[in-house]
């Protein structure tokens, strides 16, 4: 059947919706829509890709105003009695068409404190770990960082503030480092200054958008501001820190 | 998009920026070429969208040597459907848990077609095949892990004679093992997440109930440009090559996990040598009217798109990717390679009429234009070298002559740009292997 889609499309001043047809057939997902549209219609229309399977994170964008995946959104479960809007990640400035720029996320990345593992635990250098401790990050090990959730994060999508807020992506990524069961590093200083933990008010849209059903929220940033409260909120601790001197805020 | 030369010494490389389309002019002593392989020339591949033959290509036209060609790897298991996903890759894994392969009637087919030589390694019942697959070291493989070539031969047959699946594959089924172990869903699903995870969200089958469609797809270019085995260095100076790219390391046909450890050791080799060469070589000298005919080269695509005969990149791309596939792919036959020969010139052609609208800001149809030239650069080295090797070795499989020759099993075949820019081939004698090497392969045999 005959589908018609509008995708925007950049110009010198900006860009607006264009309008294009396309037949639809069986199987079919998102991102073979606008391939198809690319080859027969739009050569030059500009769209990241690279798996087609949910596992590079490339094809990011807001399908009727949803961020997805294209290659992961089938045909079947869109309405194609009217227009099938495609617009690009609003968070990140435009570089073409659907293509964002996304680098602002790797420089992010880049200033969180690496892995420190303990000392090993045996004379030949290996660690032991219970499995329970090791499961608990596996979920976080799932992220393909598409940045769907650091788009649809109202800090950084409406109030632009990249710098300030590391986004649900990072913090992802910290608990990960964090919760690890070898690692020995302190993340929480950081993570109440630099990376801005308190900006996120719990609105759980990151958990809603993740292609890898990672549960965000409440598996790694409320774990995390559990941490950060506890550090620098504790009431004893802070009346202990007073008579100690360190530590001190 | 190409690489700049000062005699036959490399002086630097001529590219463009993907997001901005802006050319840049690297000029260096050395160059290494790690670009990959050339699985998107074929309809169905398991390869990146990127993996056009580029860095093969530019290295051919710089008047690199190219080996080995003809051997191209299919992976017996890739998805088949949906169509967003043919072609994508089914670990071996899966037969390693233990999956069988079957047809439509059920059979598990790879028994009726043991080759002689592996039949002694080769488990000839089910259960037998079940214990190997469970860490038995008494028990022989089952069939199902027979080499790449062999089960992609043997699938293609069962499709071909009417015995497929639905979506035109045969059956890979690993949730039969719940008669074997308990919990065998769970089992499954630890084994194997991420092929779980991918027939589940991709193709709505839930692999722990049901069994997957899969057909053989392009995975692998065993060939590629010729190097030195000790310095990566190419024929051309200060041109080298690591990775898919090159060859030699693979002979005719790669065995699982050996394309990791190839990179690894031989991309650290690389970066050496290029970087010794370049220590005790000299700056060479770049023509400036070498870069003019590339930057004119890489823009007339955008001259071309007024013009009334033009062409549009991407249907060529396509159905040189059907060409392939059907000509030069898993089994071979002279009239059908000769027939590709003469379907390449033909699009050669049409790809110098690719035109291009837009601007060079991250424009694919002007990135797929520009890509023509060197996937028919690669498609024709196949297919030549294909032609040469009349036998069957490896990944290269010909209907018209099935067996091994002895006299082709002492040459390999290279293709290289001659003057005049024809491509030619010619069989050299395989190099002797070094004594202490070849005595750890008997000690192995």
């Amino acid at each position: 059947m005959k589908v018609t889609f509008k995708i925007w499309r950049s110009n010198s001043t900006g860009g607006q919706l264009q309008e294009y047809q396309t037949e639809i057939g069986e199987g079919m997902v998102v991102l073979d829509a606008v391939h198809q549209i690319q080859a027969e219609q739009a050569n030059d229309l500009a769209v990241r890709w690279n798996c087609k399977a949910g596992k590079c994170g490339s094809c990011s964008a807001e399908i009727n105003g949803m961020p997805k995946l294209m290659c992961m959104t089938r045909m079947e479960d869109v309405p194609k009695d009217k227009p099938v809007t495609i617009q690009p990640m609003k968070a990140f400035p435009v570089i073409k068409d659907l293509v964002t720029d996304v680098s602002v996320n790797y420089r992010v990345k880049k200033r969180i404190k690496k892995f420190k593992p303990r000392q090993p635990d045996a004379p030949d250098g290996t660690w032991r770990m219970a499995q329970s401790d090791i499961d608990r990050v596996q979920e976080f090990r799932k992220c393909i960082e598409c940045f769907l959730c650091q788009n649809v994060c109202h800090v950084l999508r409406e109030h632009d503030l990249h710098e300030k807020f590391a986004g649900p992506r990072h913090m992802v990524y910290t608990a990960a480092l964090e919760m690890h069961p070898l690692d020995v590093e302190d993340r929480r200083e950081d993570l109440k200054k630099q990376e801005g933990i308190g900006f996120c008010n719990i609105t759980k849209c990151c958990t809603t958008v993740c292609p890898e059903k990672i549960t965000i929220t409440d598996n790694a940033i409320i774990p995390l501001k559990e941490r950060v409260a506890d550090r620098f909120y504790d009431p004893l601790m802070k009346l202990f820190s007073i008579f100690t001197k360190k530590n001190s805020l | 998009m190409s690489l700049l030369k000062d005699g036959n010494k490399i002086a630097g490389a001529f590219a463009y920026d993907r997001e901005k389309g802006s050319f840049k002019v690297f000029r260096c002593k050395a160059v290494i070429i790690a670009t990959g392989g050339l699985g998107k020339i074929y309809k169905i591949s398991s390869n990146s969208w990127d993996c056009t033959g580029g860095g093969i290509s530019i290295a051919y036209h710089a008047g690199a040597e190219l080996l080995d060609m003809e051997f191209v790897q299919f992976h017996p298991t890739g998805m088949v459907w949906p169509p967003s996903v043919r072609g994508l890759l089914i670990t071996e894994g899966v037969r390693g848990e233990g999956g069988v392969l079957r047809n439509s009637n059920g059979k598990r087919f790879m028994f009726d077609d043991i080759p002689e030589n592996y039949r002694n390694q080769t488990s000839t019942n089910e259960e037998e095949g079940w214990r190997y697959t469970q860490g038995d070291k008494n028990a022989k493989r089952p069939p199902e892990l027979l080499t790449r070539d062999h089960v992609a031969r043997c699938i293609r047959r069962e499709i071909k004679e009417g015995r497929g699946s639905p979506h035109g594959g045969v059956f890979l089924d690993i949730a039969w093992i719940k008669e074997k172990i308990p919990n065998a869903a769970d089992h499954i699903k630890r084994k194997l997440p991420s092929m779980y995870h991918q027939f589940k969200e991709l193709a709505g089958v839930d692999i722990t109930k049901e069994p997957m469609e899969v057909g053989p797809t392009t995975h692998y270019l065993m060939g590629g440009i010729r190097v030195d085995a000790d310095t990566q260095m190419t024929n051309v100076s200060g041109l080298f090559a690591a990775g898919e790219c090159a060859a030699g390391l693979h002979g005719a046909n790669r065995l699982g996990g050996n394309s990791l450890s190839d990179l690894l050791v031989f991309g650290k080799c690389a970066g050496e040598s290029a970087a010794k060469y370049a220590k005790e070589t000299p700056l060479g000298k770049i023509d400036d009217s070498e870069i003019k005919e590339s930057a004119r080269e890489a823009l007339s695509p955008f001259e071309r798109e007024s013009s009334v005969d033009k062409e549009n990149p991407y249907e060529i791309q396509h159905q040189l990717q059907e060409m392939m596939q059907d000509l030069v792919g898993i089994v071979r036959v002279e009239s059908e390679l000769s027939e590709a020969l003469q379907k390449i010139e033909q699009f050669k052609l049409r790809a110098a009429k690719a035109a291009c609208g837009g601007n060079r800001g991250y424009n694919p149809g002007w990135h797929t234009a520009i890509e023509l030239k060197h996937m028919l650069t690669v498609a024709e080295a196949i297919t030549l070298a294909a032609i040469e090797r009349k036998e069957s070795r490896g990944g290269h499989f010909r209907d018209d002559f099935p067996d091994k020759s002895e006299e082709l099993g002492g040459m390999n075949i290279s293709v290289a740009k001659a003057e005049g820019g024809k491509m030619i081939r010619k069989r050299i004698p395989k190099v002797k292997m070094r004594d202490d090497l070849q005595q750890i392969i008997e000690e192995n045999k």
